[in-house]
């Protein structure tokens, strides 16, 4: 089954076209990450499975369903949830409510201004659970802006899972980050994304060879190699245009 | 966020026994100056809150929330006269819920096409719609009554307590009863998902996108009880002036919104009722002492974005984990040490600007420039070098104890931060 498709997706800033024609298939449960160099369009692909921009040409669907004319939050609705490459989360609320807010849709509050917050007991207890999960318990109630770097990231990364979407986009989720940090937030992705399908830019070759079941290389605005691991590491193609370039 | 309760059980209190300190016991006469103060207090208190629902929550940034207070009271003298002459046979109490009904449909119309947009085009949009409103006032006398506005009758003698409303003090304590209820409506919804969603957006309407949300429906949802509540604040004008003209719908009243809220801090739920009574009291206190009073509060307006962004609450508040601590004794000296530039600054500043108003129209008006209690002679050098001198004399100590004053207060929040880790 298909989590994720992309047929002849094209996307033109200007004249400049960035995104040349991708076509993509991304299995249900599948841990997927697309690797590239740098201007590849990695992010710009995200912004677009995702709603952020709209797509010039070509078909994005989800679970078989067309969501390339959606706006972003009919896109979460449907169950596809993203994070951001630069830190995005809600820098005056307390981590808290940060995480409270992104369960709140998929709890099926809506825009209720008629239902206290603190009498929903179990909603409160869920954003508990996800910030013990996220090993933020100490700073519950300070506002997330003050958190530290890493502590940041981890929060982003519980917001993109929270609201239970079954397909998760992680844009560089260890970026920045040091060795002890970035084994800790690969075990916290591990965990947390277990039983979803994965879609993840990441630039750390250890990270994407540990975790991909399938690795796609996107070069220009197109996918050049796209397959397990070992397939795309021997691919000449790759190792010409990306992996080479690295290894000098 | 919030103080803690006594501090909204006092204010209550105080309010409720305001009017009496006031009343004259031997003649049995009510203040009128202080209950029509008191009363406009309450409905500024009212615009403030309801503006801060936009500003401070949702971060919006709107130039024409009058426009929803003004509807309100142009409503309610209708619905007034509509009850005297037995058409609307609803008792006082409940008046104010359609001048609320009334806010909330205009704000759903103008909702609709302000929210469309966030930021800078938001504003834009509103200020449009405030000019608008302000010349459909003038323009369509059957519903607006022109430049001389509409009148009515507020002694329409229905009433749930058998009250007649011809007195202030009356109309103060309702106007102090729909004042509670709205400020806890308002705190009510900060608690909701839709009050907490309007401070996602504020801080990143993106984030708030890819987790389901549209920041539209948010802002509109917002934007439409905040007209509501200004509605009520504007029914209770209507009762209280039993005339409303375009003035309460205008441009002005808008940015009085803005500055109450401002002043008194956007951060923090109580702070635009701080603004509000102070505005307030600055309008009608000042203004019997000086023309000058706006010159006051714009000043102070400006005084408070340069130097304390987050209004006097923000002030207050930024003391609490010193506080918590138990320090706050430590910054009695640096605070004293303030005291005496300060006011040199002010009374320099003071004496300028009632000079030189009374140069350009007191003189002309034939009055005497009385000035802290002494009859001042403006044609005189010495009063002019005594302010001067005390502007900049002033100005420049106040810098110096105001940098100690700093190193104090960053000594105490760095051992602060130091003590809360083990």
């Amino acid at each position: 089954m298909t989590a994720v498709s992309l047929r002849d997706v094209r996307k033109n800033f200007g004249a400049t076209e960035i995104i040349r024609g991708v076509t993509l298939n991304i299995a249900a449960g599948e841990r997927h990450c697309i690797i590239g160099p740098n201007g590849a369009g990695k992010t710009t692909l995200f912004n677009l499975i995702s709603g952020r921009f709209p797509i010039t040409s070509g078909e994005i669907a989800l679970n078989g369903a067309r969501i390339d004319a959606m706006p972003p939050h009919m896109i979460n609705r449907a169950g596809l949830s993203r994070s951001f490459q630069i830190t995005s989360i809600f820098p005056k609320l307390s981590v808290f409510e940060n995480l409270r807010c992104a369960l709140l849709w998929s709890k099926g509050y809506k825009y209720s201004f008629w239902s206290a917050l603190w009498r929903q007991t179990a909603l409160n207890d869920a954003a508990q659970a996800l910030l013990e999960d996220l090993n933020l318990s100490g700073r519950r109630d300070i506002p997330s802006g003050l958190l530290s770097y890493a502590e940041q990231r981890a929060l982003e990364i519980g917001m993109t899972i929270a609201g239970g979407a079954s397909v998760i986009l992680l844009d560089e989720p260890t970026a920045g980050m040091s060795n002890t940090e970035t084994d800790y937030a690969m075990a916290l992705i591990r965990r947390v994304t277990k039983g979803k399908t994965l879609l993840m830019v990441e630039h750390d070759m250890k990270v994407v060879f540990d975790l991909a079941d399938t690795i796609t290389v996107l070069v220009y605005g197109q996918v050049i190699a796209s397959g397990p691991p070992e397939v795309v590491r021997s691919s000449k193609a790759v190792q010409e245009a990306y992996l080479g370039a690295l290894e000098e | 966020m919030n103080g803690p309760r006594w501090i909204w059980v006092f204010a209550f209190v105080l309010a409720m026994a305001a009017p009496w300190a006031f009343h004259d016991f031997q003649t049995g006469r009510d203040s009128g100056f202080v209950i029509s103060m008191l009363s406009q207090m309450g409905m500024m208190v009212i615009l403030a809150l309801s503006y801060n629902m936009l500003l401070g929550q949702a971060g919006l940034f709107s130039l024409c929330h009058a426009t929803f207070f003004g509807i309100g009271g142009y409503a309610t003298i209708h619905f007034l006269n509509a009850a005297a002459d037995g058409s609307l046979p609803l008792p006082m109490e409940v008046i104010p819920l359609l001048s609320g009904l009334s806010g909330l449909g205009l704000s759903i119309v103008f909702g609709y096409m302000a929210t469309k947009q966030r930021a800078t085009a938001f504003a834009m949009i509103t200020m449009g719609i405030g000019e608008l409103m302000t010349t459909a006032a003038l323009m369509f006398h059957s519903f607006f009554g022109g430049e001389g506005g509409v009148t009515t009758n507020r002694t329409i003698e229905r009433s749930l307590f058998g009250l007649d409303y011809a007195s202030g003090l009356q109309v103060y304590y309702l106007i102090l009863v729909w004042t509670l209820i709205s400020a806890a409506g308002m705190y009510f919804l900060t608690q909701t998902p839709l009050g907490r969603m309007a401070n996602a957006t504020r801080d990143n309407y993106e984030r708030a996108q890819f987790m389901g949300y549209d920041p539209r429906v948010v802002r509109f949802l917002q934007f439409a009880l905040s007209g509501m509540f200004a509605g009520i604040g504007g029914g209770l004008y209507a009762i209280t002036y039993e005339i409303v003209t375009f003035d309460a719908l205008a441009g002005g009243l808008s940015a009085n919104a803005l500055l109450m809220a401002y002043i008194g801090g956007t951060t923090v739920f109580g702070g635009p009722i701080l603004g509000a009574v102070l505005i307030t009291l600055l309008q009608s206190g000042v203004s019997l002492l000086s023309n000058s009073w706006l010159v006051y509060v714009g000043v102070m307006f400006i005084a408070m974005v340069m130097f304390a962004p987050a209004g006097l609450s923000g002030l207050i508040v930024a003391h609490r984990p010193i506080a918590g601590s138990g320090r706050l004794g430590r910054l009695t000296i640096p605070y004293l040490k303030l005291i005496v530039p300060f006011f040199a600054l002010i009374f320099g500043f003071v004496g300028l600007v009632e000079l030189l108003s009374f140069m350009t129209i007191g003189a002309a008006q034939g009055k005497k420039l009385v000035l802290f209690g002494n009859a001042i002679n403006a044609g005189a050098i010495k009063p002019w070098l005594i302010s001067v001198a005390c502007l900049f004399g002033g100005g420049i100590w106040l810098r110096f104890e105001a940098r100690s004053f700093h190193r104090v207060w960053e000594s105490l929040t760095a051992d602060l931060k130091s003590g809360d880790r083990p």
